[in-house]
């Protein structure tokens, strides 16, 4: 059951060849049986899975089940669930129940998903490789000595070994999509405001979007369809109207034209990525498609845009955390200031320490213009050169990631050399495109990632683009050797 | 420029984050790199651009000014370290 995708499973469960309860224990021993391993799921409430599948099923039997009904997935532990611990990675957060639930989880509640667990990830979504979570790496499913890629590195793992069918996931700097990359999924990261921001937890407010990470195209577009909409509770959500994400998904696209950014393919590209992204092109020109080679002039300097932006906005939104609302209160604090430092000295690991004093540091009396107010006009730079290539392509395409899944604790004492893992995926999110990671074919046993970036709102053409790569080729099949 | 072991002192403080001796001195090297690496963005002249905020340039919604939300004050106080008669209790601020 755990070798299928979600449209195939609703498939089965449609036609009585297993309950959702069933399919659901399935899941939960196979996380009994793997988790160990991987560290990908951080809380599991087993009874609580188990009432949720037991309504899905009588949803069934009373004929008001939609497609997604019944189909166990897993959500990022940034997303607040009522009643069940939502640590965000953090110690901080270690014994935050939630009051409430996050849009993203009613929603999909809404549409009967049964929800296995929470899994882990990087500390307040803060990282590129899933090791700074409070509770320890999550390991690649593909090899167990390498990192899953991150922030959403739980979610990846936990799709990639079948522990659950889909995860929920966030991209900030690039958080779905280069675990997706980096564990052989396919990753989505809509345009901002697309999907609802609200109890998700903050890091950075103008960056910060949800999306779904999958096995399948289709799959992607099942439950984003389940998740994107307008939400008067979130100040910046769109009001776009949703388009149907299945119809057109199998579009042809005979005379596509994507644009190639000549400073996605330059040093710093792994040769064995390289080879697997020409592959991927190769496929496309067999389905049609035509390739203008175009210059984004300013993305290079999308990575200490991102790194001056995204600390800033984290350490206005982790000012909340502060020892008296919720979250970790030091012990025995002598007077208001030390119940605030000690607090947050205990409660924040040494990544999430780093990008507050970043962030304070350029929002401080005298360096706000050089960093702050120069890292915002850079981004409009960043953001125009995408507005002149889609005045010439359809969409772009290049790597998701510079290489494949790298050794655990190879880059994790050195901040700027993890911070360059993101260079092909920030620039999106400083100018709030969607974007998509789908697998090309693997390096040297190792996932590669394809990433799609498309205009605005135009989640669809990239899941109707992917989906023909998926018709065409079998990379997304691939499953890890030790996870059968 | 870069940050002296004052300097990080005083950024900790600002952000409410006590640090050890040990730690200040990582911090020095840590966000020296990180400054390092935001200074490349000084290779572009941006004098005649205007900042960006928000990615598709959108202004704030307004909403009636009407209440929406019940009280929850006692589920919310559930969650935190130190109430006392719906009142969340730090050490004492006025002597």
């Amino acid at each position: 059951m755990h070798k299928k995708t979600i449209a195939e499973l609703d498939r089965g469960l449609r036609q009585g060849d297993y309950s959702s309860v069933e399919l659901t224990q399935h899941y939960l021993e196979r996380i009994e049986r793997h988790n160990p391993r991987l560290n990908a799921y951080i809380t599991i409430d087993a009874d609580r899975t188990l009432a949720a599948a037991e309504r899905a099923d009588s949803l069934r039997r009373l004929g008001q089940a939609g497609p997604l009904t019944g189909i166990p997935i897993a959500h990022k532990d940034i997303f607040c669930t009522k009643g069940l611990k939502t640590s965000c990675g953090s110690r901080m957060l270690d014994a935050f129940i939630a009051p409430y639930n996050a849009t993203v989880v009613e929603r999909l509640d809404a549409a009967g998903v049964v929800m296995l667990g929470k899994t882990n990830m990087d500390e307040f979504a803060m990282g590129s490789s899933n090791e700074t979570s409070w509770y320890g790496p999550v390991r690649n499913p593909w090899d167990e000595t390498r990192v899953p890629g991150g922030s959403s590195g739980g979610s990846a793992a936990a799709v990639a070994a079948r522990l659950c069918a889909a995860a929920t996931g966030t991209d900030t700097g690039g958080s779905i999509r280069q675990p997706a990359a980096l564990c052989g999924l396919t990753g989505l990261k809509p345009t901002y405001g697309r999907v609802s921001r609200w109890g998700m937890i903050a890091f950075a407010s103008s960056l910060d979007q949800a999306g779904p990470m999958t096995h399948t195209a289709e799959d992607a577009a099942l439950l984003l369809q389940a998740m994107a909409g307008f939400d008067p509770k979130d100040s910046t959500s769109a009001q776009e109207p949703v388009p149907d994400y299945l119809t057109g998904i199998g579009q042809d696209l005979k005379g596509l034209r994507i644009g190639l950014p000549q400073e996605y393919f330059g040093a710093g590209l792994d040769a064995g990525v390289a080879a697997s992204i020409e592959a991927a092109l190769a496929e496309y020109r067999r389905l049609g498609a035509e390739f203008r080679d175009i210059s984004l002039p300013n993305s290079p300097l999308s990575v200490p845009t991102y790194y001056v932006v995204a600390p800033a906005e984290c350490s206005s939104n982790l000012a909340r955390f502060d020892g008296v609302r919720y979250g970790h209160r030091c012990h025995e604090p002598r007077d208001l200031t030390d119940l605030y430092t000690r607090s947050r000295a205990e409660g924040f690991g040494a990544e999430v320490k780093r990008r507050i004093m970043i962030g304070t540091y350029v929002l401080s009396a005298g360096y706000y213009d050089a960093y702050y107010l120069k890292a915002q006009k850079l981004r409009h730079l960043i953001s125009d050169d995408f507005r002149r290539a889609f005045a010439e392509v359809d969409l772009i395409l290049g790597p998701t990631s510079p290489t494949t899944a790298f050794p655990l604790g190879a880059k994790a004492d050195d901040p700027v050399a993890m911070y360059l893992n993101d260079i092909y995926t920030i620039a999106t999110n400083l100018a709030g495109l969607p974007g998509l990671s789908l697998p090309a074919a693997p390096a040297a046993g190792l996932p590669v990632g394809l990433q799609l970036i498309g205009d605005y709102f135009q989640e669809a053409r990239l899941l109707n683009v992917a989906h023909k790569l998926q018709e065409a080729t079998d990379w997304h099949l691939a499953s890890p050797p030790h996870f059968d | 420029m870069s940050l002296t072991r004052t300097d990080v002192d005083k950024i900790a403080f600002l952000a409410r984050i006590q640090l050890s001796d040990a730690e200040n001195d990582r911090y020095v090297h840590d966000l020296n790199g990180i400054l390092a690496l935001a200074e490349q963005m000084n290779a572009v002249d941006t004098a005649d651009i205007s900042p960006m905020a928000h990615p598709l340039h959108m202004t704030q919604r307004l909403r009636p000014d009407q209440v929406t939300e019940p009280d929850q004050r006692e589920l919310f106080q559930g969650i935190a370290p130190a109430v006392e008669a719906g009142l969340y209790l730090v050490p004492k601020v006025i002597e």
